[in-house]
């Protein structure tokens, strides 16, 4: 009986239903975007750098996998480790970025060994100091197109060449420019090391801890586990917060929502009372449709997080990388259930203690 | 609307002839509103004994306390003073929960407005009131087949309350009122809100109800012509009963 009261109530007040479960789907869908954004931040990051090829990353000492920019490494150093047994190949980089966006210098002979090089979209690999080359996600953000002009680290480069993603980084320019655009001359902000043979990485890794006792030496296959949302403090810290907005905003809307129906049902739930309905009858009711709203509201956060992600994709595809989270579906799902139940209770409460004479009095 | 009701004599007592089968039993029945500061004395020391299988009809102006009398009797709120016994429950001594559960089994309502839920069916309506009852008959019975005939209601189920006409809604808050046997039937101005043909239909019913079942029936009216549908009429004034008609054939 419950079902079907629920039912005809949610069916016949199309309006109020579907408004409800939009604002609960936004609170799911402000979840799934941000968390979708830190993981695909990450994962893009993740993929460009073992889109290099590399087995080993080398960083200066006392320096994080996640500090991307500063040159604390000399130059001299990815020759030396060249040489050492079983590495094939090593390419020193220099990053001017944060986590986000910036620009990466590389030397082209070591760095071409190492990746197979660019594919190039359009154009060619720089050439003269002020060149510099982008993938096809940041040309379409930035809306440039080889020969273009293009203004960054407060520098204007010439865009000569438009390359397939997936290497390093989104902007690519030559290594000594780089390093003297963010007084770096002479040093370098990571090494990238391949082994001869990937049998080999093991030894390689002991030699370059022989080699460089303080620095540090991450194999490339532990770089996905360590260099996640959740193991970057500040970007946890931030979903944590999103995640509370987002209870409050579920737990206002479907208390507003809820709150109205109730104002709207005062005299039914007189009829109830008066037909013998319980408290807990009233309340379990007001519940059941909070759970109605929630699971709907998550329903349509989901899908509105698809259109999130087509629309960052289609203005920011560099920038902001969403990934689709479906592990966080069912926790986005339970936290909107919690608002709404959280949400309801307060109205539920004023439903159970209506005077049942005034609400049928209710006009 | 017709006037065919019975004709009465009047009586200096409020009360039954005698205290065997009385389902309702009311005893010096007092009720104070409080708004605030102010107080209101509805009901003043009221005393009223109904027979199983009893129609009372209680008229008076407004304001006179009929309404609260009723509200008392169908326990949707508590009395202030006195004692009220209906069936076998003691109201007096009953909390919310209590009243709840005497209002679902004990007692049913059919009320000016019909106050039928809107979004439900006829069928969803009565099946409610049946689901509150814990009466575990899902299908109609023969019986409640025969009174959903009388009640020329048994095609119009499956339609919601703004498909039916007036006299539609009441009957189907008659038989929402009828399907879990109630001991009394408690009807608010149940003629309020028709015109006089479905009036006529409505009061004949109930007393049609009242002759072949015996189902006792407590009903509110300011229509004289509605009140001598009754075995008997109860006068209220200024929350106290004033003057008792009883019907000369009864």
């Amino acid at each position: 009986m419950i079902a079907t009261i629920v039912r005809s109530n949610v069916s016949h007040r199309p309006v109020r239903t579907l408004l409800s479960t939009l604002l609960i789907g936004i609170a799911v869908t402000l979840i799934l975007t941000l968390v979708g954004v830190s993981r695909g931040i990450t994962e893009d990051n993740t993929s460009r750098n073992t889109g290099v090829g590399a087995d080993i990353i080398v960083t200066a000492p006392n320096s994080s996998l996640l500090s991307f920019s500063g040159t604390a490494i000399p130059d001299k150093v990815p020759a030396k480790l060249a040489s050492l047994p079983h590495v094939a190949v090593a390419t020193g980089t220099v990053n001017s970025a944060s986590l986000f966006d910036g620009v990466t210098g590389i030397d082209v002979p070591t760095f071409t060994a190492m990746s197979g090089g660019f594919v190039f979209e359009s154009g060619h690999i720089f050439e003269q100091p002020d060149d510099i080359i982008l993938d096809t996600y940041a040309a379409q953000q930035m809306k440039k197109r080889v020969g273009d002009k293009v203004n960054m680290l407060q520098k204007e480069w010439n865009v000569v060449g438009i390359f397939e993603p997936g290497k390093l980084a989104h902007a690519i320019a030559g290594m000594a420019v780089m390093q003297k655009l963010i007084g770096g001359t002479g040093n370098v902000s990571r090494v990238y090391i391949k082994a001869d043979d990937p049998a080999n990485i093991d030894t390689v890794v002991t030699e370059l801890k022989a080699a460089l006792p303080n620095y540090g030496i991450t194999r490339m296959s532990d770089y996905t586990t360590l260099v996640n949302p959740n193991q970057i403090g500040p970007l946890r810290i931030f979903i944590r917060v999103v995640i509370g907005i987002a209870v409050i905003i579920g737990f206002a809307v479907t208390s507003l929502s809820m709150y109205m129906a109730i104002l709207q049902r005062t005299r039914e739930i007189g009829i109830l009372k008066s037909l013998g309905g319980s408290r807990t009858f009233v309340m379990q009711l007001i519940l059941a449709e909070a759970v109605i709203l929630g699971v709907g509201g998550t329903v349509v956060g989901i899908l509105l997080s698809f259109m999130t992600r087509w629309l960052l994709h289609t203005f920011v595809p560099a920038s902001m990388p969403q990934a689709i989270t479906p592990d966080w579906w069912w926790k986005a799902g339970l936290i909107a259930l919690a608002g709404a139940m959280l949400g309801a209770i307060y109205p539920g409460f004023i439903a159970v203690r209506q005077d049942p004479i005034e609400a049928l009095a209710y006009e | 609307m017709s006037s065919q009701g019975p004709a009465f004599a009047r009586r200096s007592d409020s009360g039954a002839d005698s205290s065997t089968d009385l389902i309702i039993e009311t005893r010096n029945l007092g009720k104070i509103y409080r708004t605030g500061k102010v107080s209101v004395e509805a009901l003043r020391g009221v005393n009223l004994s109904v027979k199983a299988g009893e129609f009372v009809s209680i008229v008076g102006p407004s304001g006179s306390g009929k309404s609260t009398l009723f509200h008392i009797i169908g326990g949707l709120t508590p009395p202030t003073s006195g004692s009220v016994r209906v069936g076998s429950f003691d109201l007096a001594s009953l909390n919310d929960s209590g009243r709840t559960n005497m209002r679902a089994q004990a007692v049913s309502f059919v009320f000016q407005k019909f106050n039928l839920l809107p979004n439900l069916t006829a069928r969803e309506n009565i099946d409610l009131a049946r689901y509150f009852g814990k009466n575990q008959q899902s299908e109609d019975s023969a019986e409640f087949a025969a009174i959903l005939e009388k009640l020329g209601i048994a095609n119009r189920l499956s339609h919601l309350p703004s498909e039916l006409s007036g006299g539609e809604q009441q009957r189907v808050a008659i038989a929402r009122a009828l399907v879990n046997r109630p001991a009394i039937l408690l009807a608010d101005e149940p003629t309020g809100n028709l015109d006089s043909v479905n009036s006529d239909a409505v009061l004949e019913i109930l007393r049609d109800l009242n002759d072949r079942t015996g189902q006792t029936i407590l009903m509110i009216t300011h229509n004289p012509e509605a009140a001598a549908y009754g075995h008997r009429i109860v006068q209220m004034r200024d929350g106290a009963i004033v003057e008792t008609l009883r019907d000369s054939a009864s």
